[in-house]
This record gives C-alpha cells, sequence and structure tokens, in this order.
C-alpha cells in the first residue's frame, strides 16, 4: 500500500474500531435513526472542516470561521426579520459577504507577508464584534421556506431521518474532495503546502492561490452558518465559539498533516464522524460528564499526531535506505 | 539607547491611544491617592492587564524559540481550579500556590517534552493541552464554580502594596526579574540562536532540547500565575470563563510588540507594551462611551492597522525609498563637488 494512504487508512481503522466498541457496548446505537442524527448534529461542522482541510493542506491555518459561522445566523436572521426578502437571495448575500471577508483575509496575508494565524485572528474578532453589532440577542427566524428546510428529510429504513443539511454536508464533502484532489487549484495547494519557494518555481501563482484558499474557507464558513441557521431556527452571535480548534482538531484526526502538503478531505469526514461518535457515545451513556468529551478529543489528538510521526519516520528512512 | 529604538513604535502606538482615549475621557491620565492606594484608570489598566502581561512575558519567550504556546488560557484555568480546590480543602496559601505553580510547571513540561523531544509541531502540540485542558479544570471544580474566602489568596487578585494593585506589582516584577536573567545572562541569546536555526545551534553547543522544554516551562510558570491572578479576583475558579481566548490575546500582545512569530531576537520590554496596547484599547473603548457592541470591532480595526504598519513588506518598501533618497542625496553631494573643482 502507498505510505501516504496510512494515515487515512489509521483514520478509518479507528473509527470503524470506535464504532464496534460502541455497537457492543449499546447494541441500539446500530440504527439509522443514530446515523441521521450524527450527520444532522455534525453537518455545520463538516462543512467548515472542509474548507479548513484546504487552508490546512497550504500550509495556513484560518481562526476565523467560528466568528463567520456566527455572524452568518445573525445575518441571515436580522435580515429575514427586517426585510422582506426570499431567504434564498439572503443566502446569496452572505455567501458573497463570507467569501469577500475570506478573500480579503488571504490577499492582507500574501501582500503584507503576515502569518495567518495573526490576520484571520483579527478576522475572528472583526466577524464576531460584526455580529455583535447586527444584535446581541438571539434572534428566532420565523419563515414558511425555514419550515419547508426544517422538514427536508427523507426517511430510511428503520425510521432515521436523512436530513437536508446532512445531505449538504456530504456533498460538500464530495465537492471538497474533488476540488482538492482532482483540480489544477487543488494541485497549487498542495505545492503551496509543500512549500512557498518550490510551489513558485514550479509556476503556481501564489498570490491569486492563497486568495482563492481563504476565499474558498471563508465560503464553506457562510454555507456552515447557513445550515447552522436551520439546525438552530435562530442567529445568536455568541454561537460557535471555538469552532474552528473543533475543525482543527477534525482536520488533524483525519489524518492531514498540519505543516501542510499532505491529506484528505474525506479523511475530515471521518475526523468529524469520529468526534460525534464520542460525543453520541458519552449521551448513551449517561453518566460520564460533558467534560470527559474534551479530554478524550485530546487524548486522540494525541494518539494521531504520534502516529503521523512514527510513520512519518518509517516512511522517510524507507526514502533514506 | 538601542532597546529604547527597538520599543519607539509601540511608545508611539501607546501615546496614540492615550491621546486618542483622552479626547473621548479626558480624565482618563488622572491618578488620585484614596485610603493610601493609587485609585485611577491608568492604575485599572496596569492591574486588569496582569493576566495577558504575565501571559505575555511566557509567550514571548516561546515564539523567541519559534514554537507558540495555544494552552495557556486553558493552563491558567486548570491552576486556578488547582489553587481554588486547595484552598477549599484547607492545605493554606503556601499549599495552594506551590500546588498551582506546579501544575503550571507540569503543564510546560508535557508541552515541552512533545515539542523538543517528540518534535511536534509547536501549535498542534499545544493544541492538544488547549483542547482537553478544560476538561482537566472541570475534572478539579466537578463542574462547577468553586468560590473559597480567603484573604491571603484574595490580596493577589485585590490587595495592594504601598499603594499599587498586587497583580500590577506582580506582572511588573515577573517581567523584570525574567528580562534581568535573559538579558544579564546568555541565556536569551541562547534562547534566540535556536529560534534561529535549532540544528545549527545543538551543533554549536547548545542544549536545544533542555531550553526548549524550559521555554515551555516557563511559559507555564507564568500561566500559572495569570490562574491564581484571576482565581485570586473573583475568589473563585471558573473552569469554563477563566483565561478563556486570553492566549490569543497574549500572542496578539508579543506581535504587537514586534516580535516575529519565526523566532529569533525578542524584546520582553515590547510584548509587555503590546499588552498594555490591548488593555489600553479594551479599556479605553469602555471608557470612551462606544456601545459595548462595539469593542471588538474596533477592537480588530485598531489592532489590523497595528498590524499592516508593522508588516515586514511595507517596512522594506520604507527602507527601501530611504535608501533611494539616501542614494540620491550622495549622487547630488558628489555631483555638487565635481562641479565645485
Amino acid at each position: 500500500m502507498n505510505p501516504r494512504l496510512f494515515p487515512l487508512a489509521a483514520t478509518i481503522g479507528i473509527f470503524l474500531l470506535a464504532c464496534l466498541i460502541c455497537v457492543i457496548q449499546f447494541p441500539y446505537m446500530l440504527s439509522t435513526r443514530v446515523v441521521g442524527n450524527l450527520l444532522t448534529d455534525n453537518a455545520y461542522l463538516g462543512i467548515v472542516a472542509v474548507g479548513m482541510t484546504v487552508v490546512i493542506l497550504s500550509g495556513g491555518i484560518d481562526l476565523s470561521v467560528g466568528s463567520v459561522i456566527a455572524f452568518s445566523g445573525v445575518f441571515i436572521a436580522v435580515m429575514l426579520r427586517d426585510t422582506g426578502l426570499h431567504p434564498i437571495i439572503v443566502f446569496a448575500l452572505l455567501l458573497v459577504v463570507s467569501t469577500s471577508f475570506g478573500a480579503g483575509m488571504g490577499w492582507l496575508i500574501h501582500a503584507l507577508a503576515m502569518p495567518p494565524f495573526i490576520v484571520t485572528l483579527a478576522g475572528m474578532f472583526l466577524a464576531r464584534g460584526a455580529a455583535y453589532m447586527l444584535t446581541i440577542d438571539s434572534v428566532p427566524i420565523n419563515h414558511v421556506f425555514y419550515d419547508l428546510l426544517d422538514d427536508a428529510y427523507v426517511l430510511m429504513p428503520g425510521k432515521g431521518r436523512l436530513t437536508l443539511i446532512g445531505v449538504v454536508m456530504l456533498l460538500t464533502v464530495a465537492v471538497g474532495m474533488i476540488v482538492t484532489h482532482r483540480t489544477r487549484f487543488g494541485a497549487s495547494v498542495f505545492a503551496l503546502g509543500g512549500g512557498e519557494a518550490a510551489a513558485r518555481l514550479m509556476g503556481v501563482k501564489v498570490g491569486r492561490t492563497t486568495v482563492l484558499i481563504y476565499a474558498f474557507s471563508g465560503l464553506m464558513a457562510g454555507l456552515s452558518g447557513i445550515v447552522f441557521s436551520v439546525y438552530t431556527s435562530s442567529g445568536y452571535p455568541l454561537a460557535t465559539v471555538g469552532t474552528e480548534l473543533t475543525a482543527i482538531a477534525a482536520v488533524v484526526i483525519g489524518g492531514t498533516l498540519l505543516t501542510g502538503g499532505a491529506g484528505f478531505v474525506f479523511g475530515t469526514l471521518i475526523g468529524v464522524l469520529t468526534m460525534g461518535l464520542i460525543q453520541t457515545y458519552i449521551v448513551f451513556d449517561g453518566s460520564l460528564s460533558s467534560w470527559w468529551t474534551k479530554i478524550i478529543i485530546g487524548l486522540l489528538l494525541l494518539a494521531f499526531i504520534l502516529l503521523q510521526k512514527g510513520l512519518l519516520r518509517v516512511t522517510v528512512s524507507k526514502a533514506g535506505a | 539607547m538601542t532597546a529604547l529604538r527597538r520599543v519607539t513604535p509601540q511608545l508611539l502606538t501607546l501615546a496614540a491611544l492615550v491621546a486618542l482615549i483622552t479626547l473621548f475621557f479626558p480624565d482618563f491620565l488622572r491618578i488620585e491617592v484614596i485610603n493610601g492606594r493609587l485609585v485611577g484608570t491608568t492604575m485599572d489598566i496596569l492591574k486588569r492587564g496582569a493576566p495577558i502581561g504575565l501571559l505575555a512575558v511566557g509567550m514571548t519567550l516561546v515564539i523567541a524559540t519559534r514554537g507558540i504556546d495555544l494552552s495557556v488560557g486553558t493552563t491558567m484555568a486548570i491552576t486556578g481550579a488547582i489553587a481554588a480546590w486547595s484552598i477549599t480543602q484547607g492545605y493554606g496559601l503556601g499549599g495552594a500556590l506551590a500546588l498551582a505553580l506546579l501544575a503550571g510547571v507540569a503543564a510546560g513540561l508535557w508541552n515541552g517534552m512533545l515539542v523538543a523531544i517528540f518534535g511536534i509541531q509547536p501549535i498542534v502540540a499545544t493544541l492538544i493541552l488547549m483542547t482537553s485542558g478544560r476538561g482537566i479544570a472541570q475534572l478539579v471544580t466537578e463542574g462547577r464554580i468553586l468560590t473559597f474566602s480567603h484573604d491571603g489568596m484574595a490580596f493577589f487578585g485585590s490587595g495592594d502594596l504601598m499603594g499599587i494593585p498586587a497583580p500590577a506589582l506582580l506582572w511588573l516584577l515577573t517581567a523584570a526579574g525574567v528580562a534581568f536573567l535573559m538579558r544579564r545572562s546568555a541565556l536569551g541569546m541562547l534562547i534566540e540562536a535556536v529560534g534561529v536555526n535549532r540544528a545549527a545551534s545543538a551543533l554549536a553547543g547548545v542544549n536545544a532540547t533542555v531550553l526548549l522544554i524550559a521555554v515551555y516551562v516557563a511559559s507555564g510558570l507564568c500561566a500559572a500565575l495569570a490562574g491564581i491572578v484571576a482565581t485570586a479576583d473573583i475568589r473563585g475558579a471558573d473552569a469554563n470563563n477563566a483565561g478563556l481566548w486570553l492566549e490569543l490575546d497574549a500572542i496578539l500582545a508579543v506581535v504587537i510588540g514586534g516580535n516575529s512569530l519565526m523566532g529569533g531576537r525578542f524584546s520582553i520590554a515590547a510584548s509587555l507594551l503590546g499588552a498594555l496596547i490591548i488593555q489600553t484599547i479594551d479599556t479605553g473603548i469602555l471608557l470612551a462611551g462606544f456601545p459595548s457592541e462595539y469593542n471588538l470591532v474596533i477592537k480588530a480595526g485598531l489592532v489590523l492597522i497595528i498590524l499592516v504598519l508593522q508588516s515586514p513588506n511595507l517596512s522594506q518598501h520604507w527602507h527601501r525609498l530611504r535608501r533611494a533618497a539616501q542614494r540620491r542625496r550622495e549622487i547630488a553631494v558628489a555631483s555638487m563637488k565635481e562641479t565645485g573643482q
């Protein structure tokens, strides 16, 4: 097997093992209801993690996405409350705003040669602050169209609900896989992650690619915000605090190297589902406190990073031999 | 003299901010003596800035080695929780402080070990403690807000010595002590050497591994002090909110202080000025009477302006312009001499 596939294989293996443990302990977890809920509850996280995967593959980081999701929810809720616009038009407006926001950050990173960490940190403050400026309350969304979106699901055998937002997440992952692994843009992203100087020598347009990467992440954050607003039927400026870190953790658990240049979008989906599974397990168990989630996710992160380190050493020594 | 020139941009920024706030709030710089203690907005900034100032000291050292420590906020939560827990368990002030500092050292050892021995990227290595640390803190407090009443402990949050608030004194002394240690011994230079090129410094005989671990331990200790101050201030440990996002403010303080995230030369004084700038922005926005909803946007705007002004690209252009101007002057002088002859 190609050694580059090892991290992905390990991710999938651990996910299947976790599933097995869960099912042995709680046989009822093996139902389409649990699967449906797993997809629905983690839809927004999965979407934003796709954007984060692309950013991390390029060797960057985007700390602003959690704030952008919160801003999106508030933007949608306030627009629907104060104007007579149809939600679809509001969605389109929002995606334009969030994509240009991401593009702006990408431009700053490239033009000022500043670390992505700092630029997107400022972006995090800015997006959260913009959400506060729109409203400081939780704004409910009451719209016929939202009821329609809420009720859009396919009943799977076993009465599990495959909701619209779950499907949107799966589709986003599929699109993300095509964009990263099958397009010229994706190749440029991997090249950038391998090293900026080398990428430039290869003929990658570094500036354009950087702007596009962060614009893509902004687009995903906006889409995630839409899904989150459907999921909660409200907009709240304090929502999804720290989601950027959960997304980064999902990407790392999914087998993508944080140094950039190696990883898979599909692995990120597995990473998101693994984290969702831990949460579901804790809900099923009932006696474990919620803070164990954080500790277990931390330990999982450690395990994956050490695993990757070990694999890297193995492949390097093989190449050297 | 060179040290002063190094911090000139930060001093100018701070002065501009103070001038701006004084425009909106004329009493900003007034300090009164009430009941033998200094009272005023500037004193308040020094006191409120204690956690971020303390964190910035440790963060400066970590960033100088080309690292980053994302876990300091959660380390604050853990150490604060342990301090509060020890007080409620009756271990006394000495025991509580010792245990809290020990926890800070343990957190630093953990991070340092992952970075220096396992060779994990600092941002990922410290992310592990950042995500799981609040869980550990909640384990200590059992998910509640652990309150206590102990005057000795509360001194670190609200006490004062010779009229100066104890937290302000604590961070100023810590910073002075660390800066003295760094610049009066070879430690500072060795840390810079590791930051510039770890392999080369190791070849030159620097024990980079021990130095890296020590730097993360120092950061953990600073976080422990900050955690004690935060816990003493509210006389309770809040595992969820103590030090929340403070690591980001601390990193920002170091960057505003003009220290490069790529490691190498560092200035603790400049980082502290960065911390003061951030705290002044926070307090100033409130004082200037803006609605609190505007805080984050104004803060983001100001931070962006400061960062753009300090951006390496911009300063390169500036130097190029200056050099070009100088060359033009030299040519002019030379041609004048020629015509004179």
